[in-house]
């Protein structure tokens, strides 16, 4: 997978801090990530993965430093040399190009699956009715859920949900999607499925950043691993030298737990 | 269904004696007793009532469909409708603005609750009916500015707007609460997810939230509606001529107060029973999701086959 020579950055964070109240979470995160790159975040719990993704499309407002997505600051806009705060609906627009994938999946329960997939096609992209229809026939039969079009989310296993919540994602043609621990809800033997989903994907050129413990996960579909601690990204590289020969100690030790 | 699970899950013979399938109720000879005696109390009541003369049935039945009833029964359900519209709409935007992280709109919101919330409703329709003595004219002007219109309060303040507004802006600070409550009640990961996928507030609140709130606020609200039938009948002290007021111009007359007031009373429980079967029909319909669960078990059943294929 050879990117062309000149390519920009689709995502570019700079010495991002984010604190909350008292407590500093991200303590300068600086990563590039390239279109089409596949991205794996691991950590120990509570060393801000979650924050730093969700800053990435600004559910958190963060505190310092800079966040670009396709070339466009998230969050803020200059205007005569100075930078202003953009408005919730400017934030909302910047927002339609990222998909998000969340831990307790967060499907829609009051509606079906084919309407939670449609609904940001139809109601914020605003796309045919049709249009939305036979792309969301596609993305679930892409999932393999084909025949589930017209159940309710509490009828359908955790794995099933969360594959709708990835075709949910898909539906608005991302041009970044990102994973909070997308299997961590799930039951061991429903795992797989959902991997399987986001491997398939990842061979398709979509840029993915993944925050997981799912450490074969990382070895076989990504790219890149940025190991975090602490709020600093500690160690960045290839999966065999992140996972297969790390240097930093925090990397040995929490990698030698799932030996 | 039952009998060949217990079967499978205990294949000893003695299952087929404890089958609670064959289990049969004991008789309760102390309960039967007691429904006796609540029964003779009840029929004994009901007779003393029937035939007790100072009710004045025959004048109940005579007056019952009356036609200063029946315009005062009209009176009183299109204020309740009004007012209880217009509650529920105000009530939502003063919810909103209660939940709003804008530290201006909450506290006015919060300032609203506290005032009607805080003041008896019949002094607030008494102000309302009032309101004349207080402000002689009604204008409209730009703050500190030059006028644009002007009314004579006495004009636009009718003992029928006085008890609209009265009754709705006490209605909206109660579902305002109700209404709070319930998009409290909805978890915080859909409004996330609304706002994640680049949802205006206001749609996501519409599409996401409020239905999901739903379950939550109708059961109350359906308290508030019976409550606000009974409350319409405060209006009759500013001369609104509403149910009670209408029977009350009647036994003025005739000095049948009993006969009369059962009349009204008959009436507000009529349309109080028919409001609570309505209401376990809307409750049914939010509760749906409920009964999915049942549905789903077939679905779910497939679910496992195919994930061990
Ligand atoms: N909204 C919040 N308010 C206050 N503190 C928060 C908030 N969200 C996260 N934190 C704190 O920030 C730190 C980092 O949290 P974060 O969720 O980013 O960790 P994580 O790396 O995703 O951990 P995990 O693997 O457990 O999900 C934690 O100490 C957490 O308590
Ligand atoms: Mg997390």
């Amino acid at each position: 997978m050879t990117a062309p020579v000149i390519q920009k950055p689709l995502v570019r964070a700079r010495k991002v801090h984010k604190a909350f109240d008292k407590l500093e979470v991200l303590k300068g995160i600086d990563l590039d990530i390239m279109p089409g790159e596949v991205v794996v975040v691991l950590g120990p719990s509570g060393s801000g993965k979650s924050t730093f993704l969700r800053c990435i499309n600004h559910l958190e407002a963060i505190n310092g430093g800079y966040i670009e997505v396709d070339g466009e600051q998230i969050g803020y806009r200059l205007r005569n040399d100075r930078l202003e705060k953009l408005s919730d609906n400017a934030i909302a627009r910047q927002r339609r190009k990222i998909g998000m994938v969340f831990q307790q999946f967060n499907l829609y329960p009051h509606m079906t699956v084919l309407q939670n997939i449609i609904e940001a096609p139809v109601g914020v992209h605003g796309e045919s009715r049709s249009d939305a229809v036979a792309n969301a026939k596609r993305l679930l039969e892409r999932v393999g859920l084909s025949e589930k079009a017209d159940a309710y989310p509490r009828q359908l296993s955790g794995g099933q949900q969360q594959r709708v919540a990835i075709a949910r994602a898909l539906a608005i043609k991302p041009k970044l999607m990102l994973f909070d621990e997308p299997t961590s809800a799930l039951d061991p033997e429903l795992v797989g499925e959902v991997l399987a989903t986001m491997r398939d994907l990842s061979k398709q050129g979509l840029t993915m950043i993944v925050v997981t413990h799912e450490i074969s996960f990382a070895r076989e579909a990504a790219d890149r691993v940025v190991f975090m601690d602490g709020g600093k990204i500690v160690e960045m590289g290839k999966p065999e030298d992140v996972i297969g020969n790390p240097q930093h100690p925090r990397t040995q030790a929490f990698l030698s737990r799932f030996l | 269904m039952s009998g060949s699970t217990i079967h499978n899950a205990s294949p000893s013979g003695d299952a087929e004696f404890r089958d609670v399938a064959q289990a049969h109720a004991p008789f309760r000879t102390g309960r039967l007793v007691l429904w006796l005696i609540i029964a003779l109390i009840v029929v004994n009541f009901g007779w003393i009532v029937a035939n007790n003369e100072n009710f004045g049935w025959p004048v109940v039945a005579q007056y019952f469909f009356d036609p200063t009833v029946i315009s005062g029964l009209y009176v009183s359900l299109g204020l309740t409708v009004i007012a209880m519209v217009l509650g529920v709409i105000l009530g939502l935007l003063i919810a909103i603005a209660r939940l709003s992280s804008d530290r201006l709109a909450s506290s006015a919101a919060s300032l609203f609750i506290w005032f009607f919330r805080g003041t008896p409703l019949l002094v607030q329709l008494i102000f309302w009916y009032n309101m004349s003595t207080l402000f002689p004219q009604l204008s409209l002007s730009i703050p500190f500015g030059p006028t644009l219109a002007s009314w004579d309060t006495n004009s636009v303040i009718t003992p029928m707007t006085a008890a609209i507004i009265g009754l709705a802006l006490n209605e909206a600070a109660y579902m305002a609460e109700i209404i709070r409550g319930g998009l409290l009640s909805v978890d915080r990961g859909q409004s996330e997810t609304a706002e994640a996928f680049g949802m205006t507030r206001a749609r996501a609140l519409r599409r996401i939230i409020i239905p999901q709130a739903m379950r939550s606020i109708v059961p109350p609200t359906g308290n508030q509606l019976i409550s606000m039938i009974k409350a319409t009948s405060l209006v009759s002290v500013i001369a609104m001529a509403d149910l009670l007021y209408s029977v009350q111009s009647i036994y003025n007359r005739t000095f049948e107060i009993i006969p009369m007031l059962l009349v009204a009373v008959l009436w507000y429980l009529l349309i109080t029973s028919i409001l609570n079967v309505g209401q376990s029909y809307i409750e049914a319909y939010y509760g749906r999701s409920d009964r999915r669960n049942g549905a789903a078990a077939k679905p779910i059943a497939a679910a496992t086959e195919e994930a061990s294929h």
